[in-house]
């Protein structure tokens, strides 16, 4: 199959959908790969990259629409692009289909088959294509950056001759994979770092990124569960909010930095920032809303704008994080639309089998042969979510100390109950057997008890040349052969030589073997 | 030479004997500890050959050293990977020379008895057999149980360790197979071994110790070959045992200190092995023994996900930037014979100042300790090669770990899924570090059958082939 890149018309767009690097995977799947002229410009990539990774260069996009039977973009192809498609032909790119059904549409009249790169399920096989992933991060570390770029303080705390400077405090309300990243560079510019999330169970991810999470006091039973909406958060009820905007407006006067990251799948941002709590910050403060395309989770946000608000907090909407990033961010979208071709050739020879009946093709279809197949049936395997876990209660320490007790009791019990047993045993045995038989019984029992006191001791590496020297030892049994061979019958002498003769190999093959493995072991 | 001396010469044997095998608690006091047994077995067959009753001493002589001969071949020219072969191949013999020696004490008694009721002069007779012609009835009745059970003993170790060497050897086929019949077959050859001691016990002919003998022979083979391959470190340690109560049994017999000393030391040396082996697996002795896992106790948890397979390239470069490593081996590994590149993998690693470590899972390989010895061979130090308590707690802060050739000992199903076979099993929790690569010959599952979702987790990747060519495709590229 021939697979091409267009330049991305959208008026800013920087990224590119393949890249010189993963034209060579796609070249290794069996595929043909064409870039028009000059795509790669804005993303680092030269033509001359492209040519030489083996990938042809055609001079206009109405060419190259043409030529190859799919086509890689990254935004929604615009209905120009989109009548150029004819039968047969698959796009791939970003589609929205909730919220561009005419493109949908359009593009079903032309009999063209669409891959939603937004649409890929969130499920851990389909995490390699998960494109909205893979922006997310970028997006998220962009917005710090970006927010650093107009604070005008250090992020980290200093004490230096010329005087002492706070460290900023950065609250990232949403901890998805975008919020995640924020967290990730804030924590690592020094930043002291809070985050917050609907999802009581990402609590353990973001301290695990080094942030702070911000607890509501909310009944847990009452809380949206995320694994039931495909790891996305749900919309929360009217109380949760009320206390969770308390909470915002409570901390706000003390946020140098909010980085707003919280969406719900298809539905406007939920405004989480109030028009007072921005009031309330200090002058200089900076807001980034990640969330600027969908409405903003700011009351002030304006998208694709930078404004600054009567009391000097600095608003960002900026919607095109990722392409200010463009070597990065195509880089990664250049891996997914990889993977997904990846997935659409199984057989590594070129031929693309849009196999309906996969979880992640079929989720990420959006027409296909004639038909529009949006919304896709959920996924048959559950979302990725972490599951609630019970935490193991604490214990005080007099339940500890409880249960060392009883712990002891027990194990003493144990020990009674077995000597007790094993004591009656032997008295048994005595009130029966003969002296001669007591006296080696006595042997016997003292003997492994030793055995046990010892074995236990030894260390788990020497395990081998333990067994075989007590393999080597066990051929003790060469003494009663070796008491008996000079008298009897010449069968006992046979059988007395035979043994003498086998134990002899395994005391010094046993002995010799030990000896070998053990001179092995040296220290470092 | 006086009955008190031997008696002396054995006391000091069974000294130096316990110190030997008390002296395997260190690498450092182990290399001294050998000295101490063979110290204690020089001394011991010095002792009874000078002592009363021994006779031919240069045919004894010839064939020890004979045997000495041939043991030092062996020893010397065996694969450290072929070690779990020689040790169920020296079990063998010691389960052989067991049977051997019953089978003397059986024919003394007859002669004795015969000679008594004869009315000859019995102070012509050796040493065991003028014991014997003192005995009462009570006492020859309990001998002949004490030969009974050394012989039955010895027997089952015998062909147990013929087949265990076998399957060990490549070849017996390894899968646990069975006779029509099962476990009611060995059932039955107990019965029968049973019936000849009651017969045995009354008559003391040769028939029945005969029969018996068979019998034990039969249970031997069918017991071991119902178990398989990876149950082999139960097994062989279980073997390991049993020589050593045939040794015990045997010197009950004959009246001999020693041999009941020693006897007891390996056999709860080789219990005691078993038990760590099967707590490792969370199986009950009996369960290994009688074979196969047991059913699943419901559906199990469905895997999701993909394997996804990594080159060379790519573990070079997660190597590269790793500061702290962890290396699982397995028995994969001493199939591929790997053990060298692994080594030089480490050295290469750590000459670059990177923390690397083993883990290794008590079970893992045929034998107990099966890896340790391997990576000696190799040259591994061995204070970076630790046991699973000490290193599981470090997974977490570990950048990547490596799985070579081991499947069930890291299967995260034994903690996650209650349903799994293997639920509840003590496994090496490798999924926690931040990159897990498995170096594998194909998918496929491992020995027990059962799906193992580490490889399908999204920290992990698949590093498939031959163990030995991946790393040498792999050590180059590592600088």
């Amino acid at each position: 199959m021939k697979i091409g890149a267009p330049k991305e018309v959208h008026d800013g767009e920087a990224r590119v959908a393949i890249t010189p690097e993963s034209a060579g995977h796609l070249q290794k799947l069996g595929h043909e790969v064409f870039i028009e002229a000059g795509a790669g410009m804005l993303a680092g990539f030269t033509d001359d990259a492209y040519r030489a990774a083996g990938v042809e260069v055609m001079k206009t996009a109405a060419t190259l629409f043409k030529m190859v039977d799919v086509v890689a973009k990254v935004r929604p192809p615009t209905p120009d692009e989109a009548k150029k498609l004819t039968k047969g032909q698959t796009i791939i790119s970003f589609f929205y289909p909730a919220s561009n059904e005419k493109l949908m549409d359009l593009v079903k009249s032309k009999g063209a088959t669409a891959i939603a790169m937004d649409m890929v399920p969130r499920i851990s096989r389909a995490q390699k294509m998960d494109a909205l992933s893979s922006m997310a991060n970028i997006a998220g570390y962009r917005a710090v950056i970006e927010a650093g770029n107009n604070f005008g303080r250090f992020f980290t705390g200093q004490v230096t001759a010329a005087g002492k400077v706070p460290p900023a405090k950065v609250l990232v309300i949403g901890a998805g994979v975008a919020g995640l990243a924020a967290i990730g560079t804030s924590t690592s510019l020094g930043a002291i770092t809070y985050a917050f999330d609907v999802r009581p169970e990402v609590a353990e991810q973001i301290e695990s990124m080094g942030a702070e999470f911000v607890f509501l006091e909310f009944d847990a039973s009452e809380l949206p569960d995320g694994a039931a909406t495909g790891g996305y958060a749900p919309p929360s009820s009217p109380e949760f909010q009320a206390k969770q905007l308390a909470k915002f407006r409570e901390i706000a006067p003390d946020i140098d930095i909010v980085i707003c990251t919280a969406l719900i799948p298809n539905r406007a941002a939920p405004v989480l920032w109030t028009k007072d709590m921005v009031e309330a910050m200090k002058p200089g403060s900076v807001i980034v809303d990640l969330a600027a395309e969908r409405g903003g989770n700011c009351e002030l946000t304006k998208v694709d704008e930078k404004v600054v608000s009567s009391n000097g907090v600095t608003i960002i909407g900026y919607t095109d994080f990722p392409s200010r990033m463009a070597t990065q961010s195509s880089t990664l979208y250049g891996n997914n639309i990889r993977h997904m071709m990846a997935d659409l050739t199984p057989g590594k020879d070129g031929a693309v089998v849009h196999n309906m009946e996969d979880d992640v093709i079929r989720g990420a279809t959006v027409t296909h042969e004639g038909e529009i197949t949006w919304p896709p049936p959920p996924p048959k395997v559950a979302a990725i979510a972490v599951q609630k876990k019970e935490k193991p209660k604490e214990l005080t320490a007099e339940e500890k100390r409880a249960n060392e007790i009883a712990a002891f009791k027990a194990q003493t019990k144990n020990q009674v109950t077995l000597l007790a047993a094993g004591g009656a045993l032997l008295l048994l045995v005595g009130l029966y057997a003969p002296a001669s038989f007591m006296q080696h019984f006595i042997v016997f029992v003292l003997s492994v008890f030793i055995g046990f006191q010892v074995i236990w001791n030894v260390s788990h590496s020497l395990h081998t040349p333990l067994m075989a020297i007590t393999n080597a030892i066990s051929s003790i049994i060469i003494l009663g052969a070796l008491m008996q061979i000079g008298s009897g019958s010449f069968l006992v002498i046979l059988l007395a030589a035979l043994s003498v003769f086998m134990a002899g190999i395994n005391i010094f093959g046993g002995f010799l073997v030990t000896r070998r493995m053990l001179a092995m072991f040296q220290k470092s | 030479m006086e009955f008190g001396f031997t008696t002396a010469a054995y006391v000091v044997a069974a000294v130096l004997f316990i110190l030997s095998l008390g002296g395997l608690s260190g690498q450092e006091s182990a290399k001294r500890a050998v000295w101490y047994g063979i110290a204690g077995m020089a001394l011991a067959v010095c002792a009874t050959l000078i002592g009363p009753g021994a006779g031919l001493w240069l045919l004894s002589i010839v064939l020890i050293a004979l045997g000495g001969v041939i043991g030092y071949q062996l020893a010397t020219k065996v694969q450290m990977t072929q070690m779990p072969e020689l040790v169920a191949a020296m079990h063998s013999l010691v389960g052989l020379a067991a049977v051997f020696v019953g089978f003397i004490a059986h024919f003394e008694m007859v002669r004795v008895a015969g000679m008594i009721a004869q009315g000859a002069d019995l102070s012509e007779l050796g040493t065991f057999a003028a014991l014997i012609a003192k005995k009462t009835t009570v006492e020859l009745n309990i001998l002949r149980v004490e030969l009974f059970l050394g012989i039955f003993i010895g027997a089952v170790t015998f062909t147990g360790s013929v087949i265990a060497y076998g399957k060990l050897a490549g070849k017996v086929d390894t899968a646990a197979t069975k006779l029509p019949g099962g476990h009611m077959l060995n059932a039955a050859a107990a019965g029968v071994s049973l019936l000849a001691l009651i017969w045995y016990f009354n008559t003391g002919g040769f028939f029945p110790l005969f029969l018996m003998t068979l019998a034990a022979l039969f249970i031997g083979y069918h017991l071991i070959m119902g178990i398989g391959g990876a149950d082999m470190p139960v097994v062989v340690s279980m073997l390991n045992s049993y020589s050593g109560w045939a040794a015990a049994a045997i010197g009950f017999s004959l009246g001999n200190d020693l041999l009941i000393v020693v006897g007891a030391l390996v056999g709860s040396s080789g219990a005691i092995l078993s038990y760590i082996m099967c707590k490792a697996m969370n199986r009950s002795f009996v369960s290994v023994i009688l074979g196969g896992f047991g059913g699943p106790a419901g559906e199990q948890m469905a895997v999701e996900g993909e394997q996804v397979a990594i080159d060379a390239d790519g573990v070079a470069t997660a190597l590269n930037e790793a500061d702290s490593v962890i290396i699982i081996p397995g028995y994969g590994m001493a199939v591929a014979q790997a053990q060298q590149a692994v080594s030089e993998l480490v050295r290469k690693l750590r000459a670059r100042g990177k923390n690397v470590r083993f883990a290794i899972h008590p079970v893992a390989g045929r034998l107990p300790g099966h890896m340790n010895v391997l990576l000696a061979e190799a040259k591994v130090p061995y204070d970076i090669v630790l046991e699973m308590d000490e290193i599981n707690d470090d997974f977490p802060d570990t950048d990547v770990a490596i799985v070579i050739g081991s499947n069930d000992i890291v299967n995260p199903a034994a903690q996650d899924d209650p349903n799994s076979p293997i639920a509840g099993m003590p496994v090496l929790e490798c999924w926690k570090a931040k990159q897990v690569f498995v170096s594998k010959r194909g998918q496929g599952t491992g020995y027990s059958g059962i799906e193992n979702p580490l490889f399908f987790k999204e920290n992990t990747r698949m590093f498939y082939g031959d163990a030995k060519a991946s790393l040498d495709a792999l050590l180059p590229k590592i600088d």
